[in-house]
């Protein structure tokens, strides 16, 4: 059977999901093997038998978080011409789609971005336009390196512990950046913005007050996200942001608080699976692209409706 | 320093945007614009050159060069029009019939082949096209040029042959620098783009945009590595529930979560 090239993407040697949805994705195409290029492989590789996983590669030899991108490409380069895979797969992160980059100009092979589903034969599935329009494509050129969207799929549970192999790799200079200094983004104990299935955000019209926002979201144990002049104001973190400049989600639920729902913020949430507005102006756009919208104070909408979900 | 900056022309963000028969982007009959987010890549070019400028100022004098460059059809020039009124000094327009249905990899191609020919030290890129949002074209450049790749960038300092940036992603922060040439791409929160002053839209009128087919380039181009099978409008969704709050707001919205199982 053929393999499908996986790379884990991590955070600090924390594996997210993701990795989880990508092993399950390229298990239609082929036996899954998953790639390291990392410092911190002792703490991930265990973390991937809960994935359906068979091999593991760790790619020695390169300070990969000195590095940066060029690195991680010139070494997953040097697998896919060691393993001959059938596909490569990617996390749509904004690293994760220069890795993807770099890597179709090293292989000379096509690549497709953002997919939101692949099947047996490669045929990726976007979803563009800010999710009016489906298209299907496939790669014409080259070993298919495709980057899928988090949240996607269901993970599916692995089933014994994958073999390990060790791959020695030298850093070949070609990127010359060199990384001085991380500061990695802050965890609060929410889930993660991309990978949770409730996105509650709030925008300009909490007035600075995220307070009944993160309420309503911790009782549907959600993810808080903002608008760009939210972020702006500095009431919430860049990193929340959602939108054309900020995160893409496509959650089951996603609930804008105060959002008036402008192009470039629709670009990030219109393909969540049910959209809710709260907005005191009836004419908000955000209105035409939700399944319900309530027209009315988000400081009395949000706290009763929380009060509610907790008697429930 | 001689500065590119990549540029491209976009269908208006706001414009209905639809699939034409042969599988691309119909551009024809949207309006097109300079891609917003290279406004930032403009004026970030523009504040390098006027912190190495002796008279604090980009153009003639400065003893630096801003060359836009752009790959689209020959009207790709009105947006690089654009550019050139805000203050960058002159334009490079890569236009032929056999780039139609370029995809990132035959874009970044083009690009980088020109970038070659003017040798340039620095090539400043937006983070995305609107259209394509691909985000992948300037780490392309970075792979086929050998330059230092340095996207992201919140901040950027150049100081003589080397520069340094703090990139932004969902990962966090990371303060990266290296030596030039180097390949740069700015996050919208770096800058305040300028708007074209009076005196930049008529000096722009005078300033030269050279066009340029793969022949003059020099090189002949796959247009795509990847194909497009189909493509649909999805259906669009059905038109929601709207309910005022009279006081009972909160409990109509949990009512609704309730009744589609979400709480
Ligand atoms: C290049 C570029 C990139 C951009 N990228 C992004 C992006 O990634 N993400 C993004 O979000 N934006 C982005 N924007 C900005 C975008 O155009 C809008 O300006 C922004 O989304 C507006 O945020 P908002 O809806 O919170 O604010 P506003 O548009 O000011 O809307 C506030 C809304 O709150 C309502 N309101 C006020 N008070 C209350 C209350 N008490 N209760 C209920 N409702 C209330 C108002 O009726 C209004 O509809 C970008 C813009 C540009 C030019
Ligand atoms: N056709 C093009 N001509 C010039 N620059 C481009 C072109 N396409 C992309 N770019 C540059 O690459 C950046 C990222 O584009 P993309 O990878 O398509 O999202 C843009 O912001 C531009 O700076």
């Amino acid at each position: 059977m053929s393999s499908v090239l996986i790379l884990v993407d991590h955070v600090g040697g924390v594996v997210p999901k993701a990795v989880g949805e990508l092993a399950t994705f390229g298990k239609r195409i082929g036996d899954v093997t998953a790639v390291i290029c990392s410092s911190k492989s002792a703490e991930i590789v265990p973390q991937l038998s809960a994935f359906a996983i068979s091999k593991i590669i760790i790619c020695d030899g390169i300070e990969f978080e000195k590095h940066s991108v060029g690195a991680t490409a010139q070494a997953l380069a040097a697998v896919v011409a060691k393993e001959s895979p059938a596909a490569v797969l990617i996390t749509s992160t904004a690293r994760g789609k220069e890795i993807a980059g770099r890597l179709a100009v090293r292989c000379d092979s096509g690549l497709i971005t953002d997919a939101i589903d692949i099947d047996s034969a490669c045929v990726a599935t976007q979803s563009v336009f800010g999710g009016s329009t489906t298209v299907h494509s496939t790669i014409s050129h080259g070993t298919p390196i495709v980057t899928l969207r988090s949240n996607s799929i269901e993970v599916e549970a692995g089933s014994g512990s994958p073999s390990v192999e060790n791959f020695a790799v030298s850093f070949d200079g070609v990127d010359k950046a060199i990384v001085t200094s991380v500061q990695p983004a802050v965890k609060g104990g929410r889930p993660e913005l991309t990978e949770a299935s409730i996105v509650v955000s709030g925008g300009r019209g909490t007035d600075g007050n995220f307070a009944p926002v993160e309420a309503f979201a911790d009782v549907l144990g959600a993810a808080v996200g903002a608008s760009r002049a939210a972020t702006d104001a500095g009431w919430y973190p860049h990193s929340h942001q959602v939108g054309q400049t900020g995160k893409t989600v496509s959650p089951q639920l996603y609930v804008a608080c105060g959002i008036s729902g402008a192009i470039q913020h629709r670009a990030g949430m219109q393909t969540s699976k049910t959209i809710v507005a709260i907005n005191k102006d009836p004419e908000a756009p955000i209105f035409e692209v939700a399944d319900f919208g309530v027209v009315g104070d988000l400081f009395a909408v949000l706290p009763q409706a929380s009060e509610g979900l907790k008697k429930a | 320093m001689k500065i590119a900056v990549c540029v491209k022309q976009v269908p208006d963000s706001w414009a209905e945007k639809k699939m034409g028969s042969d599988g691309r982007l119909d551009r024809a009959n949207v309006d097109a614009v300079l891609n917003d987010l290279d406004e930032y890549a403009v004026e970030e070019a523009l504040k390098i050159v006027e912190a190495h400028s002796p008279t604090g100022e980009a153009g003639e004098g400065s003893g630096h060069t801003i060359t836009v460059i752009s790959m689209g059809p020959e009207r790709a020039s009105e947006a690089v029009r654009k550019a050139l009124s805000m203050g960058a000094d002159d334009a490079i327009v890569i236009s032929d019939d056999a780039l139609g249905g370029s995809d990132a990899l035959a874009t970044s191609l083009i690009l980088a082949a020109e970038i070659k020919n003017g040798g340039y030290d620095i090539v400043v890129c937006g983070t995305e096209s609107t259209d394509a949002r691909m985000s992948v074209v300037p780490a392309m450049l970075a792979e086929r040029l050998g330059y230092a790749q340095l996207t992201f960038a919140g901040s950027v300092k150049v100081d003589g042959t080397s520069i340094t940036i703090s990139r932004q992603t969902e990962f966090g922060v990371e303060e990266m620098s290296a030596p030039l040439p180097a390949i740069v791409s700015v996050v919208e929160k770096i800058n305040e783009p300028r708007y074209p002053s009076f005196k930049g839209i008529m000096a722009a009128k005078k300033k030269t945009i050279t066009t340029k087919s793969l022949a003059d380039l020099g090189v002949s181009s796959q247009s795509s590595w990847s194909t497009v099978k189909d493509s649909a409008l999805r259906p669009p969704r059905g038109a929601g529930v709207k309910v005022a709050d009279e006081g009972d707001g909160g409990n109509k919205l949990v009512a609704f979560l309730q009744e589609r199982r979400l709480a």
